[in-house]
């Protein structure tokens, strides 16, 4: 296995720090978080609740900005460029899963997975209606492309989720708690998949985790407390 | 088809019912605007054709002349007081002295389509029945014709009779009605000490109530000799090709005739100020609805960005920016209100053609038997761009409120 490059890093962040709250209930959540994300590698971020996990996420996802602190993705400094600059990257490099599926639940799976392929628009509607059925039938749902988010289970759902977090073929996936919200079983069928996909398309994953069983099988583990990162 | 449209009409059905009510406010906004907007301005223009229809666009009269006063300046002691003259105002001369060299000087105006020269007077008038007051018109019948609907006014009898006999005369049908003679009587008419005797030809209605009970039109030579009037007119009627200039050429020509010029909308204020009042006075009140649907509007919409915040953040995070946000929430304002014109012009529509079959017995400042509504492209205009207006900016504000949203706000908020 050849060594890391510099080439290899789509996501950097130095020195993160994060206030949430106001007055008097202002915390600290995040201090001085470093960290970097590499393609094809998968990232487990563990540790207690309130300790800055998803807080840490949401700032490398570009969805909340830090006060102090750099966030770099693919080579560019995101951290404090205006939100249009940031809207974009979101849309083009990275790809966002979460524990409650935010589907829209009005739309088919099929057009759940297509709509960040009509915002990128680099695709022609049949292009991303046939990509969209080819990450559908990866994720095992081929034969449920046209049903409405309401039709479908939590399982079934998240996978959807997954494959609408891969469609623009993201420099980096960002899943929190993917598997929280779904039993044993379906918590191993959406962690093979998320991992398998991205692995064959060399895109870096980072997620946050309650379970140890799926942190343990992660490339590597980062064990944060108090808004720090900790041996 | 855009993806923010697209979306929009999706979460159109997400608040179904409020969204049905909104639309029926829109509807009905519209639909009523019309309405009212169709018979307050039907019923002006129907009154203006009956005022243009009787004493035309422009009534030239009294000859004007400036009055000058002396004024003493200085102190009023022996060395310094003089005196210097001062236009004070005008005096008015009744009548045209000279009204052929005014007819000749009103057919230099570009804008003038007829001219008729009226002699005027009081005369009593008597049938076999009673007698009453009545004013005497002596006209020329094809110059008065030409500035006039007087052979469309006709209700009994014909201008060819009236024509083809000197003496014959035209009646209002309340005055005739009044005297109980028909087409064919004879009527004894009295001015100062001259009594004649004259045949009714015709009987005419303008729908004004103060015309059609006291004015009796005879021909010009007849009407001389009656009322002792053997030169000049009491006024001159003129009738314009585009009418809505009647203002500046009223102007213009009392500056060059120097007689007094009065136009349509000059004489006619009072009542023309009293339909344009109603108009808008209605206008307003049936825009209420159109509020009322700005303010439902308002109320959906806020309604649905508090029920899709965690949609608007999974689009946010998809790369949608703030202006895609605005966009869908003004799509949906933007689709109900099309819908919401559409219906609401068919609603216009059909009430206005069924009040326009409604009876309705009028008499005084015009005459109808039925509901006059005008028919304008510019009503259906109207009340659309006001409703544009209302529920476009009360949309704008919950839809900056959901392009507002910070993604990860809501996704922490839901998360924890």
């Amino acid at each position: 296995m050849a060594s890391p490059t510099t080439d290899d890093i789509v996501l950097r962040c130095t020195g993160l720090h994060r206030h949430l709250g106001q007055g008097e209930g202002r915390v600290h959540v995040l201090r001085g978080v470093s960290f970097e994300a590499r393609r094809g590698e998968v990232y487990a971020v563990v540790g207690p609740s309130g300790c800055g996990k998803s807080t840490l996420l949401y700032l490398l996802g570009l969805l909340d900005r830090p006060d102090k602190g750099e966030i770099w993705i693919n080579g560019r400094l995101m951290s404090n460029t205006l939100d249009e600059a940031r809207t974009a990257a979101r849309g083009e490099h990275i790809g966002f899963v979460f524990q409650f599926h935010f589907l829209m639940l009005e739309f088919s799976a099929l057009e759940n997975v297509m709509m960040p392929m009509r915002k990128l628009g680099r695709l022609t509607p049949a292009k991303m209606a046939e990509r969209a059925q080819f990450l559908l039938e990866s994720v095992g749902l081929g034969e449920k492309t046209h049903r409405l988010g309401t039709q479908l289970s939590g399982g079934e759902q998240q996978r959807v989720a997954i494959a609408r977090a891969l469609a623009n073929e993201p420099a980096i996936i960002l899943a929190d708690e993917p598997t929280g919200n779904l039993d044993v079983k379906n918590s191993a069928v959406v962690f093979d998949l998320l991992t398998r996909l991205a692995k064959e398309n060399g895109q870096a994953i980072v997620l946050v985790t309650h379970n140890p069983e799926i942190a343990n099988r992660c490339d590597h583990i980062l064990s944060m407390r108090d808004g720090q990162f900790v041996a | 088809m855009s993806t923010t449209f697209r979306i929009a009409l999706r979460f159109l059905t997400a608040r179904r019912r409020a969204m049905l009510m909104s639309l029926a406010c829109i509807v009905l906004g519209v639909g009523l605007f019309i309405v009212t907007q169709s018979t307050t301005t039907g019923f002006e223009e129907f009154f203006i054709r009956t005022v243009l229809g009787t004493n035309g666009a422009i009534r030239v009269e009294d000859r004007i002349q400036p009055t000058i006063r002396t004024m003493e300046v200085g102190n009023g002691s022996e060395t310094a007081g003089y005196t210097i003259e001062l236009k004070d105002g005008v005096r008015y001369i009744e009548g045209i002295e000279e009204p052929e060299q005014v007819i000749k000087a009103l057919r230099q105006f570009a804008n003038v389509a007829g001219i008729s020269e009226v002699v005027y007077g009081s005369a009593d008038i008597r049938s076999s029945f009673k007698s009453d007051e009545a004013r005497v018109y002596g006209i020329h019948l094809a110059d008065h014709l030409s500035v006039s609907d007087l052979a469309r006014q006709i209700v009994r009898g014909d201008l060819a009779g009236f024509r083809d006999n000197p003496t014959g005369l035209l009646l209002g049908v309340r005055l005739a009605d009044r005297l109980q003679v028909q087409v064919g009587d004879s009527v004894l008419l009295r001015a100062g000490t001259e009594l004649r005797r004259y045949r009714v030809s015709g009987v005419y209605e303008t729908g004004i109530g103060d015309i059609d009970k006291v004015r009796v039109f005879m021909h010009m030579g007849e009407a001389r000799s009656l009322l002792r009037k053997a030169t000049g007119a009491s006024f001159i009627q003129v009738d314009l090709y585009d009418r809505e200039r009647a203002p500046q050429d009223a102007a213009r020509m009392q500056s060059v005739l120097e007689h007094s010029v009065t136009s349509w909308q000059q004489r006619e204020k009072t009542w023309l100020d009293v339909f344009r009042a109603l108009r808008i006075s209605t206008g307003i009140t049936v825009s209420v609805f159109t509020l009322i649907a700005g303010l439902a509007m308002y109320n959906t919409l806020a309604l649905i960005v508090m029920e899709k915040t965690k949609d608007i953040a999974i689009l946010r995070s998809m790369g949608y920016t703030r202006r895609d946000i605005t966009r869908i929430f003004l799509w949906q304002a933007a689709i109900v209100l099309t819908i919401g014109a559409i219906l609401g012009s068919g609603l216009g529509w059909g009430v206005t053609e069924a009040v326009s079959r409604m009876p309705i017995r009028i008499r005084g400042i015009f005459t109808s038997d039925h509901f006059v509504v005008s028919r304008s492209v510019w009503h259906y205009v109207s009340a659309t761009g006001i409703s544009i207006v209302m529920v476009m900016v009360a949309s704008l504000v919950p839809a900056r409120r959901a392009a507002r949203l910070e993604p990860g706000d809501v996704i922490r908020g839901t998360a924890q």
